[in-house]
């Protein structure tokens, strides 16, 4: 098992290092560099431009060298948690980030675990069920929440909860705890906060994995394992959980791998539009005002976090099939 | 199970070709087939939307800020207590609260604007070079104005902005796809076909993709964008950054189906027969996997047009002067303009019935794309 770990995670490396290459040529698309921008927008603002200060600040980003040169510095940057400099926000970028990312990576796992919460049991029943009103209801709501764009689910709450209830379903946090230090009392208000976006995001997801969830326990029900397995008396309950539905997890755990990178992807545009204090609307920020060097960070960090995401769910699925890790 | 075996004699079920086996094997999914006919539909619409749009869709209108949707009557009772068919629309006169100033606007049942199918309007071109002057509906009196579905907070038409968002959307898709299409029927092809390191570079490289966030990574890539581009420049620009991820999907599906079919006897025999790898590929190979192509096509497509809604919905995809549904939808990001003008949502519910539309259409072509197959033929 541990051999199986380690060689899964040496296999991520080739991932995170062209990932770190992928982010680092969206900041470099744009024309122009990071400090003829930067010098641009203090005289625009009125200053003083520092020749002394944009010299040091073109050796530090190294911007006369080639791209690898530049790609170097800005990666040894990061392994030393130097991000950058936001130009917008005349701080290192790795200041702006901290919490965000923290409140991100809570967002992302917990609409997976939601997503599996809700999924396992409806696929189940929807498989055992099948063609029952009830199957019926699950598929229906399934196909919608396939079609629907995150954000309008997101817009249309918002619209309910100010039209109907006259309360806000924005941010994450009720303005007396916005700016307090973690307490119980914030952790359980940040929960309660949670629910909304974390069923807007896991909408998609729970639907697609609902459908394959059903799709792979029929395969199953149908065989004489179960057959002998209710011949020789066992309950029916006991006869469908233990045996088909074991098997019927592994492909759905193997799903959890491309599940996750939607997850995150989804959550940018309801964290935009909801407006949540995560990493999401500082990103798109940055992107609009060209603030390269804090928007390579994001899409490095979710991108990275994607892929860790990916690992684990590999070895979640090696922990429940043995056969995998033995291969 | 084997139905339509009972309806044609077997004779006629052995000589029927592969098509037709398809052909007849779709009908029988019922909700498929009007998927069918609401996706045509709907891009019937996208080619001629000029003449299904009542007004000029970038025509302003300050007398009728978020003026509220008006509904189609068809019939009404006339001086001699008769019903009588005159479809027509109730009008709505704007007011102004005299205590709190704000604007609303209340319905007169007296005041009547009559439409009729095919009526005259303002001359306008049909795909930008047809000169037209008929709509689809139009008002009888064409200096009097209705709104189907409301008007912006410009007061611009929603119904005709809506339609002509049918054409940016529906096609971004389609090229989009095709894009898609072609890088990955050569990658996945070539990868099935060849085998070896061609096809282990490739499945890593596919995997490296499907892995990372999406959404995020557009964002990117278009945010490179130049911001003063021409918008047409920016739609094709748009439509590469949304391909450069989708082909990985197709690819995927490509590759799997040639990896099958290459040791199916029938190629063997073709290769045995000293038939180049173009012939095996092109003239044997291919026939198979059409089918599964166009299935997987009709998946692609709601995916590039939700990848788009939600890209120009953020302001980093197709922007103004453009009309695309998502470009429609940014309006509606301000929670005051959707507390004010809910029917802004309108092009949300065609996002949604498009791509329902286009999912179930795919999942009955998956399904008939084998007609050799156990399941109900």
């Amino acid at each position: 098992m541990f051999v199986y770990i380690m060689r899964r995670v040496l296999w991520s490396v080739p991932f995170l290092f062209a990932a770190s290459l992928l982010a680092f040529a969206i900041i470099q698309l744009p024309p122009g560099d990071y400090v003829e921008s930067y010098a641009a927008r203090l005289e625009a603002d009125g200053q003083q431009v520092d020749e002394v200060r944009i010299i040091a600040l073109r050796d530090r980003f190294g911007l006369d060298r080639p791209f690898i040169v530049q790609y170097w510095k800005w990666i040894s940057g990061i392994f030393q948690g130097d991000f950058g400099l936001s130009f917008q926000w005349q701080q290192p970028v790795s200041e702006l980030i901290g919490d965000r990312m923290f409140l991100s990576v809570i967002l992302a796992t917990s609409t997976l675990l939601f997503t599996w919460a809700i999924a396992l049991p409806i696929g189940v029943y929807s498989a055992v069920k099948q063609y029952s009103v009830g199957d019926y209801v699950f598929s229906i709501i399934g196909f919608i929440g396939l079609a629907t764009p995150n954000f309008l689910v997101a817009l249309i709450l918002m619209y309910v909860g100010v039209v109907v209830f006259g309360t806000n379903v924005t941010g994450l946090f009720s303005p007396e705890y916005a700016n307090a230090s973690w307490s119980w009392g914030k952790f359980i208000d940040l929960l309660k906060h949670l629910i909304i976006p974390v069923a807007i995001i896991g909408t998609s997801a729970t639907a697609s994995l609902i459908r394959i969830m059903r799709a792979n326990l029929l395969d199953e029900l149908f065989k004489p394992y179960v057959t002998t397995a209710r011949a020789k008396g066992l309950s029916e309950f006991k006869a469908i959980i233990k045996y088909p539905v074991r098997i019927a997890l592994n492909p759905f755990a193997s799903t959890i791998a491309w599940v996750f990178p939607q997850i995150i992807s989804g959550s940018t545009i309801v964290a935009v539009v909801l407006s949540l204090p995560t990493v999401d609307p500082l990103m798109l920020d940055a992107l609009l005002s060209q603030d390269m060097y804090l928007a390579g960070a994001f899409i490095l960090l979710l991108s990275v976090m994607s892929i860790v995401g990916m690992i684990v769910s590999d070895i979640v699925l090696a922990l429940i099939d043995p056969r995998i890790r033995y291969r | 199970m084997s139905n339509s075996l009972d309806q044609s004699s077997p004779m006629e079920f052995a000589e029927a070709t592969q098509w037709q086996l398809m052909w007849r094997r779709f009908k029988k999914h019922k909700v498929a087939l009007l998927s069918l006919y609401i996706v045509l539909l709907f891009y019937v619409v996208a080619a001629f939307s000029e003449f299904f749009q009542t007004y000029d869709p970038e025509e302003t209108s300050r007398r009728d800020v978020f003026h509220p949707p008006q509904m189609i009557r068809l019939f009404e009772v006339n001086d001699a207590g008769n019903r009588q068919f005159r479809p027509h629309v109730l009008g709505m006169n704007l007011e102004r609260d005299p205590i709190t100033l704000a604007s609303n606007y209340a319905v007169d049942p007296e005041e009547r604007i009559y439409v009729t199918l095919f009526g005259r309007s303002d001359p306008y071109l049909l795909l930008g070079f047809i000169p037209m002057e008929r709509r689809l509906i139009a008002a009888v009196d064409s200096d009097e104005k209705f709104f189907l579905f409301g008007a912006d907070r410009l007061g611009r038409d929603m119904w005709s902005r809506t339609i002509a968002g049918t054409r940016v959307s529906m096609s971004i898709g389609l090229v989009g796809v095709a894009l898609s299409l072609f890088l990955g029927t050569l990658i996945g092809g070539m990868a099935g076909y060849l085998g070896g390191w061609v096809d282990a570079v490739s499945t890593r490289a596919i995997e490296l993709i499907l892995s990372m966030p999406t959404i995020p990574i557009w964002l990117g890539l278009s945010a490179t964008i130049p911001p003063n581009i021409d918008p047409l420049l920016r739609y094709f620009a748009i439509t590469i950054i949304l391909s450069l991820i989708g082909w990985t999907e197709l690819a995927r599906v490509v590759r799997g189906r040639f990896l099958a079919l290459r040791t199916e006897d029938f190629v063997t025999a073709a290769r045995l027969d000293g038939a180049s790898p173009k012939r095996v590929i092109f003239r044997h190979m291919m026939p198979s996997l059409v089918s599964h192509i166009i299935a997987s096509v009709s998946l692609a497509i709601p995916a590039m047009i939700l990848a788009e809604t939600s890209l120009s919905f953020l302001g980093l995809g197709l922007q103004q002067p453009t009309i695309s549904w998502g470009v429609l939808l940014q309006e509606s990001q301000n929670i005051r303009s959707i507390a004010q003008a809910p029917w802004l949502f309108v092009p949300g519910a065609f996002v949604m019935l498009v791509v329902l539309a286009l999912n179930f259409l795919g999942d009955g072509l998956r399904d008939a794309a084998d007609p050799y197959s156990q399941h109900s033929i």
